[in-house]
This record gives structure tokens, C-alpha cells and sequence, in this order.
């Protein structure tokens, strides 16, 4: 049974969390500070950890690196307007955020993608989101069955984000990843880029596979 | 040369001279105070350590003397041949410059860097190879004694009396690592002893002289102050070049002597042009001396007046009392760590000097290493009242003196006729003494004097026999006369001195003291209008005369705080205390400034501003500041202007303290707001979305339930941002946005209120990046939709297009809605504005206010209007130019 702890002071949204996740058939700990929390990830190792970055007794960044030393997988729940602390919380290593007020299939679809990512670690060699399959081994892209061919810089990007499919990448972890740690600031590079592998792909912004999440960076989501 | 602008730029000259330094070879100079310290031996020590380490080092000429040290020493290095030169029948041999060009080492060493060349080499002298060589790239070590740096020769010469020809000249050291070989003098003079000191020629005349241990300390000394204002430049120019902020600790200090002699302001200017040139701190020192507390007004004022100069011209000012003038420069210049020292030398009689000596002697001698500016003063005329400078010191004391003088000695009589009968007449002459002393620590050295002489005269009239005649005729009994006298005359002297000390001291004192007390009492004030009021009635008692305080207001010069209290001023005074205020210099009755006013105006002057003027008036209309107690004045003025200007520091502080304190709290009050509330919400939200609802009429009470908070989530999200537009705190971080993609991401956000509304993207696939911040421009986004989505019919498309024009580009979002309201294009924008047509609709009313904050806060223009093809409402937001980055540039190319 996947084990989830809630770090959350509010004890309404404790309980919202706890139904929905229980309804998941997850087994639900609960704590109210960073005290507990780091007790309770001692006690119940567990599988991942829903934290809410405001807490009463210390700043939720904090507890980032502990959390991912115990190996759990680590969604963060923040407020609408807290972009750079979504950047900075995803940067230290979580897997992904949700905003609130969140709806709850939402969480439960995010919730399935960061456990999926823990639990099979190694990523697939071969990737497939809505028509799109890329296949990492053979560095081929094709789309709805088409060959399509991409600059290397263009198929970084996209193995980058089929290696996490359904997490969002922070423009500084995509911009590490290919063009490297020289580059964290270029943002039009991506820009561009993103914008030349839809072309190619054949999509329109809107209902493209990569998903922009303005301020914060892209995820690959087959279209909703 | 002027102070840069702005002090933290680096200076253009540091750094080209950094960048010379960079590309030509370094030279580093192992510098002694005399032949025989160890130079050559130390180089070739650490070039061996050099050599160790793996760099390239050859030696280009060193002279072993055939010391035996040196030779061993000089082995396993690779010596270049020297050259041979054919010279009047002998052979010559020097350092073969072509050789180590050629051989281009990393590390040349080249001995005594003051050698002069044989004839007929390329250079005639050692130093300019060694110019060569750097511009060569080659580094080069080198050694020197101190006696052959250019600016030092003369210098040495003035205490050994021994002239090198061989120098170097100064600028060939400029940027050179100096290293100091030293050794105590003691054992460098053992070691001559021993023959372990070669001697050069100059040296061997004058052996005895040139090596005694006085000018082997002075040779030390300057060869350690050398190498320190080495560093020094060297520290100074680092610092220009990477303008690093702060001060260095070891720079030139200037101190200039100011006195009463005409021509005072020139040295004060002169000093004034040194330090500037220097970038230099300086100060302006007066030393009271016994002779200076009988100055008259005249000189006062003179001294006054170059001090007051000095501070304008931004020196600090320092008055030491001490018993002479060359004493207290010591100390002044101790205190303020001085490297030079301008003073002005009166042009007086050989005669006089003969007598006195002159003080600019003497300074040179007790202040070796400083270099001293002389400048010549007026001519020292003797002014009524004729005084000699060593003289004046000491007044003829009252008629009263001598009466209490003639009195003692009296006494001194009558108590020594009564021992006399008991013991010897030479313990009377004692008793003589006290009469001297007793004048002298009251009265001075003149009375005293006079009283020593009347006591000798005295002891001999009543005590040596023959008594009552001034004969005497047992020579011993001359002796004991002539004893008395002599110990007499020292007593008072020393008694006289001891009571010239205290006298300053105690002047000195109690002028600080009053000042301090001032201080004391300024610093405990806090508000404005009570400093004025303090300042008027401390400035009225000390110089017994009327006061005001004036600062600047839009209508000329106004009156804050006056003692008595006083109008209005008149026209004059008026424009005396306005031009006081306008230039920080004195105005007014006293001054060189408009005279006429009866009032004198100093201006109060802290952290380069002219806070106020302090006027002064004497009831009588008469002169307002008697000219020695202009510094009085001054210190007062400094006073008020450091208590001003901590006042002026307090206000900003607490108005600092007092905006920090609001944004805090606003803050805090947004931080509460979408936390406090929106965490309810969201709970409310979500747990309402897990009730099942048992009856169709519970689904419909509960559908409108999640409706009601779903809007009031919505109204608190606005309210939030508009709080944060109006209240100013919205912070941006701009980055590269592709347009396309943040209209496609708001509309994903947006799905559940565009649904049955087609969203249709208009957006050219090559259009260029805007640089704004992604996160207010997916807000302005998300308001524009939700306000389309609310007036576009059910099942209507919602267009979004977005153009390139001549100098922009530009976004509209168009809908099938009633449109916009003639005349309402701007008011649809302000806050709550909801027109007519939205009534029940729901919405907050600050969506498009939102949209308008969010976006001129970026730099963009947002515009309502009506599409012109068919009905509905279009809202456009243009991008200017200089926000476009072009879309071309994928870093495919790089690495």
C-alpha cells in the first residue's frame, strides 16, 4: 500500500487531502509542523510526502532535502502567486506542485506521475504521450507514425522531457540539461527551441504535447 | 589634479599603469641600507628556491666580491658569459645584455642596478639594461643600496657627507617589488671588522664616517620607509584601479604650521594643492605657545583667518598648546601620522637665528623622513610692542609683583638674622630661594628674575661681612653669592616654565570645557527649533552679544531661534545671512562680505551642506566677533553643524523606520489575506466536491454553493492583486516569453470557463519574444478571457490574434459580446467600473482594472474598443519595440 504523509498546518486541508487520498486507497500520516514532519518521515519511510511550503515552524524549503534523503517522492502545495517558490522548491528536487485552490482530479493525476517516476526509477528507453513517441535508445522522434527529424539541441529537450513525461521541468533544469550550466539564463534558447520542435511535430501551441507553465517551465502531458 | 567625480570609478591612469605592469617583465629589488647586508646572497637564495620550482633563472651578472657565501651560493646557476671590452689597454668585462636577450630566460638576475657601464656599451648604465630587459618581457632581480636612489642622495649625502654618482632614478623602482635585506646595524659594522664587507671606492675614503652606527640607523630607516611608501603607491594604485571602496590605511598625510605672519594663507593653499595632487588627508595645526597667548587682536585675527581658511579648503583643524612651536608640531604631527609637513619661514637676521636657531632646522633634524615644505613668509617687522619672539613670552609682571617680590625678601631678611645667630650665614641663602620661587610660579619669569637678583643683592647687603656694604670681602663668601644667584635664576626659570605650562593647559581647558559642555547639551537635543534656542543663548552668553539662528526657506533666509528674541531682519542683514547660507563662508558686520550688516553670519556647515547661519550682533552695533574669538566661534559653528546635521540623519532614519515599518505591514496584510483566506476557501472548495449528494435538490443547493465560493476565490485573487498593483509592491522578473504559448496556457487554465466558447489562436508561428514577466502577463491573459467568456454569447468563438507592426506587436482578444459602450473605452478599466450591460453577469468588477495594472506595469498599452468586422467587444495590448527580442537564436551552435 503506497504510503503518503501530509505536512500541512490548515486542519481543513489536512482532512480534503486525507479523503481524496484515502478514496486513492493510499495509507495517510499526518503532521501539522516541520517537527513532526521529520518525525514522522523517520517513523512511516514514506512513499511520498504532499508538503505545504508555509508552515508554522519553519520555511517548507527546508524540509525539501530531508524529504528527498528518505527517498520519498515530494509534491509541493503552494499558493497562486508563489512562482519563484515553485521554482526554488522544484529546483531543490520535488517532483512537482500543485497550486491552490487545487481540484482534486488534478492532484491525483500529479500524484500518480511523481510516484511512477520513483517507483520505476529507470526511465523507459521508449516514451509514448498521446501521438508522440520517442525513443531514447535510438534517438528517433516520430509523430502519429511520421519520422520526424530534429536538431540535436531539439531532441535534447524533447528526451529530456519524455525521460519525465507528465513532471514540469524548470526552465534552469532544462537549460542545465542540454546546452549547460553556462546557460541557465538563456530562456530564449528554449523558447525557440520548443517553438521549432512544434513546428516539426506538426502542433499548434494550444494543443501541443509540451506544456508551457508560465514562469516556471515545461511538461510533457499528452493534451487535455 | 582633480578628485574623480565619482570615487568609485576607477582611475584611467591606475589602470593603463596596471595593464603596463601586466605585459612587461617585473622587477623585483632587494634593497640594503649599505654595502656588506647580504643583497646578492639573499637573491641568489631565493632565486635558487625559484629555480626549485621550476622557473627558468639565469644570472646575468653578480658580483662575488670573493665572498665566499656568495660563490658557493652562486653555483648550479647558469652564469651567463659577460662581454669583454677593450678599454684604454685593459679589458674590461661587463653584463653581455645581447646574450641574455637571446637566451630570453623567465628570470634574469642582474646585480647592483646603480652600476655605470663600461664605456662603450649600449647603455651607460646598469638600470637602463634592466629597462631593456622588462620591456623584453624578461623579469629581472636586482639589488641596490639605498644611498643610489635619485631622491634619496641628497638626503644621505646631508648626513654622510658622502656624495654617490651612481643612482638610480626613482621612476625605474616605480612598481618594483622591494625587498628589504636588513641587518642591525652593530653586527653589519662587526662584520666590516671582520673583512667580510667589500667596500666600493666612495665608501673607503670616508670608512669611519659612512659605517658609525648613527648613520647606519638613518641609512636602516630610510631604506624601511623606502620600501614602505613602495607599498604605499603600490596599495594606492590597486585601489584606483578596482576603485575599492573604504579607505587604505597607509597614504600621505599632509600637516600644514599655520602662525600669525602675513602669508599664512599661501602655505595653507600650498598645502591645500599637495594634498589634492596626493588625494591626501590634511590638517591645519596652530600651536599656542606662551608667546602666542600675547598675541594682540591683530595677530589673532591673523591666525583666525588662516584657520578658517584651512577649513573651508577642508582641512581638519588642530590647535595644540605647548611651550614651543617646534614641540608642538611634533605632536601634531605624530597625532595625525603626518608624511609631510608645510610651514612658512619668516625671513629674520642671521643674527636672530644665530641666537635662536631656527625652527625649520630643528624640525628637519627631529623629524627625519618627512618631508618638509618651506615656503618663505612676509617679513617678521617688528610690530608695536616690539616683541622678540623668545621674550614675548613673558610679561614684566605688575608693580605689585615686585612690592610682594621686595616684601618676601624682607622676610626672607628677617628670618635669616634670626638663624644666623644660630648657625651659618649659607642656610640663610637658602632661605632666599623661596622667594624666588614663589615669584616665579605666581608672577613669572621677568619678576622672578628680578626677585633672584634683588635676594643675591640682599644676602650680601645684611649677611657677608663687611655687613651692610654690597664688598665682600672673603672670596669665598663670592662664591656662595654667586651660587645663590645661579641656583636662583635656574629655579626661576624652571618654576616659570612649569607655570607657563599650566597657564595653557588651563586655558586650553577651559575653553574645551565650555565647548564640551555644549556639546554635551547639543547632543541631548533631538528637535530642530530647541537646538536653535540652545544655540542663540550659549553663542549670546559666550560672547555676550545677541544671537540668531537663520536657515534657508523658499523666502530667503529665515529666523528660527533668536536671543533676545528678534523680528524680522533688514534688508542688509537679510542678504549677509542669505549669501552666508549660499556660499558657507562668513558674512556681514567683521567679515570681507557685505559689512554693512550689523550682524555677522557664520555659516553651520556638516556633510557638505549649509544647514543654517548663526548670526551674531553686538547691542552697540559695534564689531560683532572680537577676531580671537573667531576660533571659539568656529568650534561653536562645528558643534551645531554635527548636532544639525545627526538631527537631519535622525529624521531620515525615522521616516526610513516608519515606510519600512508600513511595508512590513502591508506585507504582512497580504501574506494574512491569501493565506487566512484562501486556505479556508480551498478546503471549502475541495470538500464540498467530495459530498454526494442524495437528492436532486441537494445536487442544485450544492452546485450553487461551490458556485458562491468558487466567486468569492475569484474576488479574493483580485482583490489580492489589485492590492498589489495600487499599494506599488508588485515585483517583476522578466524573461523571454513566447506569446503564442502564454495565450495557450492561460486558455488551458481557463478551460472550464471558456467551455462551449471555440478558442481560436490568430499568431504568427515566427513572431518575436517579449521580454516581460510570465507570471502577470498569464494573469492580464487569464482577466481578458474570463471577461470575453462572460459577454460572448453561448457557443460563440473567442478569437486571440496577435500582429507584428511597424514598431510592435499587438495581442487582441476578440469576443461576439454586446461590445463596448460609446465613451466607456477608458472607464471600463477602472476598478468596480461594471457597465450597464454586465450587470448580472457576476464578476468582480477588477478584472480589466487588473489587466490595466499589471499591464503598464510592464511597459505595455492596453486599449478597449469594438471589432470593426462584426459586433463585439476587442481588447488590444501592445508591445513596444524596445520589450521585442528576436526569435532566431537557439545556442544550436554552441558547445
Amino acid at each position: 500500500m503506497t504510503r503518503v504523509l501530509i505536512v500541512e498546518d490548515d486542519p481543513a486541508i489536512r482532512l480534503l487531502l486525507r479523503r481524496s487520498l484515502e478514496r486513492g486507497g493510499k495509507r495517510v500520516a499526518e503532521a501539522a509542523n516541520a517537527r513532526t514532519a521529520l518525525a514522522e518521515l523517520g517513523r512511516e519511510s514514506p512513499d511520498l510526502v504532499l508538503l505545504d511550503l508555509g508552515l508554522p515552524d519553519r520555511d517548507g524549503l527546508e524540509l525539501i532535502p530531508a524529504i528527498k534523503a528518505a527517498g520519498a517522492a515530494l509534491l509541493v502545495v503552494s499558493a497562486r502567486e508563489a512562482t519563484a517558490e515553485k521554482v526554488a522548491a522544484l529546483d531543490l528536487g520535488a517532483d512537482d506542485y500543485i497550486t491552490k485552490p487545487f481540484d482534486t482530479e488534478e492532484l491525483e493525476a500529479r500524484l500518480r506521475t511523481a510516484l511512477r517516476h520513483r517507483i520505476g526509477s529507470l526511465p523507459p528507453s521508449r516514451m509514448k504521450c498521446g501521438d508522440l513517441l520517442v525513443d531514447l535508445d535510438l534517438r528517433q522522434v516520430t509523430m502519429n507514425g511520421r519520422l520526424v527529424h530534429l536538431a540535436p539541441k531539439e531532441f535534447g529537450v524533447l528526451a529530456e522531457l519524455a525521460r519525465n513525461a507528465g513532471k514540469v521541468l524548470t526552465h534552469a533544469h532544462l537549460l542545465r540539461a542540454v546546452w549547460g550550466p553556462a546557460h541557465l539564463d538563456d530562456i530564449e534558447y528554449l523558447r525557440v527551441t520548443i517553438r521549432a520542435i512544434r513546428r516539426k511535430l506538426g502542433e499548434e501551441p494550444q494543443t501541443s504535447v509540451i506544456r508551457n507553465e508560465p514562469a516556471v517551465g515545461y511538461r510533457l502531458a499528452p493534451p487535455s | 589634479m582633480n578628485e574623480p567625480s565619482n570615487p568609485r570609478r576607477p582611475d584611467p591612469d591606475a589602470l593603463l599603469r596596471a595593464a603596463r605592469a601586466e605585459e612587461r617583465g617585473r622587477l623585483k629589488v632587494f634593497l640594503g641600507a649599505a654595502p656588506g647586508v647580504g643583497k646578492t646572497y639573499e637573491m641568489l637564495s631565493e632565486a635558487a628556491e625559484r629555480k626549485q620550482a621550476g622557473t627558468d633563472v639565469v644570472v646575468g651578472v653578480v658580483e662575488t666580491h670573493g665572498r665566499r657565501e656568495t660563490e658557493a651560493r652562486l653555483a648550479g646557476f647558469e652564469v651567463l658569459p659577460r662581454k669583454e671590452v677593450a678599454w684604454q689597454g685593459h679589458t674590461l668585462t661587463d653584463m653581455d645584455i645581447d646574450a641574455v636577450l637571446a637566451r630570453r630566460p623567465g628570470l634574469v638576475l642582474v646585480d647592483e642596478l646603480a652600476h655605470t657601464n663600461v664605456p662603450g656599451s649600449r647603455h651607460e648604465k646598469r638600470w637602463q639594461d634592466v629597462e631593456e630587459l622588462r620591456d623584453a618581457g624578461i623579469d629581472v632581480w636586482s639589488t641596490v643600496n639605498i644611498q643610489h636612489i635619485e631622491s634619496l642622495n641628497d638626503v644621505v649625502a646631508s648626513f654622510t657627507r658622502i656624495r654617490v654618482r651612481e643612482t638610480v632614478p626613482d621612476r625605474v623602482l616605480d612598481g618594483a617589488e622591494i625587498e628589504i635585506v636588513d641587518i642591525p646595524p652593530d653586527e653589519l659594522i662587526e662584520r666590516l671588522r671582520e673583512g667580510k664587507v667589500y667596500l666600493p671606492e666612495e665608501a673607503t675614503r670616508a670608512l669611519g664616517h659612512f659605517f658609525s652606527r648613527s648613520n647606519l640607523s638613518a641609512l636602516r630607516e630610510l631604506a624601511l620607509r623606502q620600501a614602505a611608501q613602495q607599498v604605499d603607491a603600490q596599495v594606492l594604485d590597486m585601489v584606483r584601479a578596482q576603485a575599492l571602496e573604504g579607505s587604505w590605511g597607509s597614504a600621505e598625510r599632509i600637516v600644514v604650521a599655520v602662525n600669525e605672519q602675513p602669508g599664512a594663507a599661501d602655505l595653507v593653499r600650498a598645502a591645500r594643492r599637495m594634498a589634492d595632487a596626493l588625494h591626501a588627508p590634511w590638517s591645519a595645526v596652530h600651536v599656542e605657545t606662551p608667546r602666542s597667548l600675547q598675541f594682540g587682536a591683530e595677530d589673532r585675527a591673523a591666525v583666525a583667518n588662516a584657520m578658517q581658511l584651512a577649513g573651508q579648503l577642508g582641512a581638519r583643524l588642530v590647535n595644540i598648546p605647548a611651550a614651543a612651536v617646534v614641540e608642538g608640531l611634533k605632536l601634531a604631527m605624530d597625532d595625525a601620522r603626518a608624511t609631510q609637513l608645510f610651514i612658512g619661514k619668516s625671513v629674520r637676521s642671521r643674527w636672530f637665528e644665530l641666537r635662536h636657531g631656527s625652527v625649520v632646522d630643528r624640525l628637519v633634524r627631529e623629524l627625519p623622513g618627512t618631508a618638509i615644505h618651506v615656503l618663505p613668509l612676509g617679513p617678521a617687522a617688528d610690530r608695536p610692542g616690539g616683541r622678540t619672539p623668545a621674550g614675548a613670552a613673558h610679561s614684566w609682571g605688575t608693580p605689585g609683583n615686585y612690592l610682594l617680590a621686595v616684601l618676601l625678601i624682607a622676610l626672607a631678611t628677617a628670618a635669616g638674622s634670626l638663624f644666623s645667630s644660630v648657625g651659618s650665614i649659607t642656610n640663610a641663602a637658602l632661605l632666599y630661594l623661596l622667594p624666588v620661587m614663589v615669584t616665579a610660579t605666581r608672577h613669572g619669569l621677568r619678576p622672578a628674575l628680578a626677585t633672584a637678583l634683588l635676594s643675591s643683592l640682599a644676602y650680601n647687603f645684611f649677611f657677608i661681612p663687611p655687613l651692610y656694604t654690597f664688598t665682600i670681602a672673603d672670596p669665598q663668601n663670592l662664591i656662595t653669592v654667586l651660587v645663590l644667584l645661579g641656583v636662583a635664576v635656574t629655579a626661576s626659570q624652571i618654576a616659570a616654565r612649569m607655570r607657563d605650562h599650566a597657564e595653557l593647559a588651563r586655558s586650553s581647558a577651559l575653553q574645551n570645557s565650555t565647548l564640551a559642555e555644549i556639546a554635551r547639551r547639543l547632543t541631548a537635543v533631538s528637535l530642530r527649533e530647541e537646538l536653535g534656542h540652545l544655540l542663540c543663548s550659549e553663542a549670546a552668553r559666550l560672547f555676550d552679544a545677541k544671537a540668531l539662528l537663520a536657515t534657508p526657506s523658499s523666502g530667503g533666509p529665515m529666523v528660527v531661534a533668536s536671543v533676545p528674541a528678534q523680528g524680522e531682519l533688514e534688508m542688509i542683514e537679510k542678504a549677509a545671512a542669505a549669501w552666508a547660507l549660499e556660499n558657507g563662508r562668513p558674512a556681514g558686520n567683521g567679515t570681507d562680505t557685505l559689512t554693512a550688516s550689523e550682524w555677522q553670519f557664520q555659516p553651520i556647515v556638516a556633510g557638505e551642506r549649509v544647514h543654517a547661519v548663526l548670526g551674531i550682533a553686538r547691542a552697540d552695533a559695534g564689531r560683532a566677533v572680537r577676531p580671537d574669538q573667531v576660533p571659539l566661534l568656529l568650534a561653536l559653528a562645528d558643534q551645531a553643524g554635527l548636532a544639525l546635521e545627526r538631527i537631519a540623519l535622525e529624521e531620515q532614519m525615522a521616516s526610513l523606520a516608519h515606510m519600512q515599518e508600513r511595508d512590513r505591514l502591508r506585507a504582512a496584510l497580504l501574506t494574512s489575506l491569501s493565506h487566512d483566506l484562501r486556505t479556508p476557501l480551498t478546503a471549502t472548495l475541495g470538500l464540498l466536491a467530495e459530498i454526494e449528494p442524495a437528492s436532486a435538490v441537494q445536487r442544485e443547493q450544492l452546485a450553487a454553493v461551490r458556485g458562491e465560493a468558487e466567486r468569492i476565490n475569484r474576488f479574493v485573487a483580485n482583490l489580492l492583486d489589485m492590492v498589489r498593483i495600487e499599494s506599488g509592491s508588485l515585483q517583476q522578473s522578466l524573461e523571454p516569453v513566447d506569446l503564442a504559448e502564454a495565450v495557450a496556457a492561460a486558455a488551458h487554465d481557463l478551460r472550464r470557463t471558456l467551455k462551449g466558447h471555440p478558442v481560436r489562436l490568430e499568431i504568427a508561428p515566427d513572431l518575436p519574444l517579449a521580454r516581460i514577466d510570465p507570471h502577470l502577463f498569464h494573469h492580464c491573459l487569464i482577466n481578458l478571457l474570463d471577461n470575453a467568456a462572460k459577454f460572448a454569447p453561448a457557443g460563440s468563438p473567442i478569437s486571440i490574434e496577435a500582429r507584428r507592426m511597424a514598431d510592435a506587436i499587438t495581442l487582441a482578444v476578440c469576443d461576439e459580446g454586446p461590445g463596448i459602450p460609446q465613451g466607456s473605452e477608458e472607464r471600463i478599466f477602472d476598478s468596480f467600473a461594471r457597465l450597464d450591460v454586465s450587470d448580472r453577469k457576476g464578476g468582480t468588477g477588477l478584472g480589466l482594472a487588473i489587466v490595466k495594472g499589471f499591464a503598464e506595469a510592464m511597459g505595455l498599452a492596453v486599449r478597449a474598443g469594438n471589432r470593426t468586422d462584426r459586433r463585439g467587444g476587442r481588447f488590444t495590448i501592445t508591445f513596444p519595440e524596445r520589450l521585442l527580442c528576436k526569435a532566431d537564436n537557439t545556442g544550436e551552435a554552441q558547445a
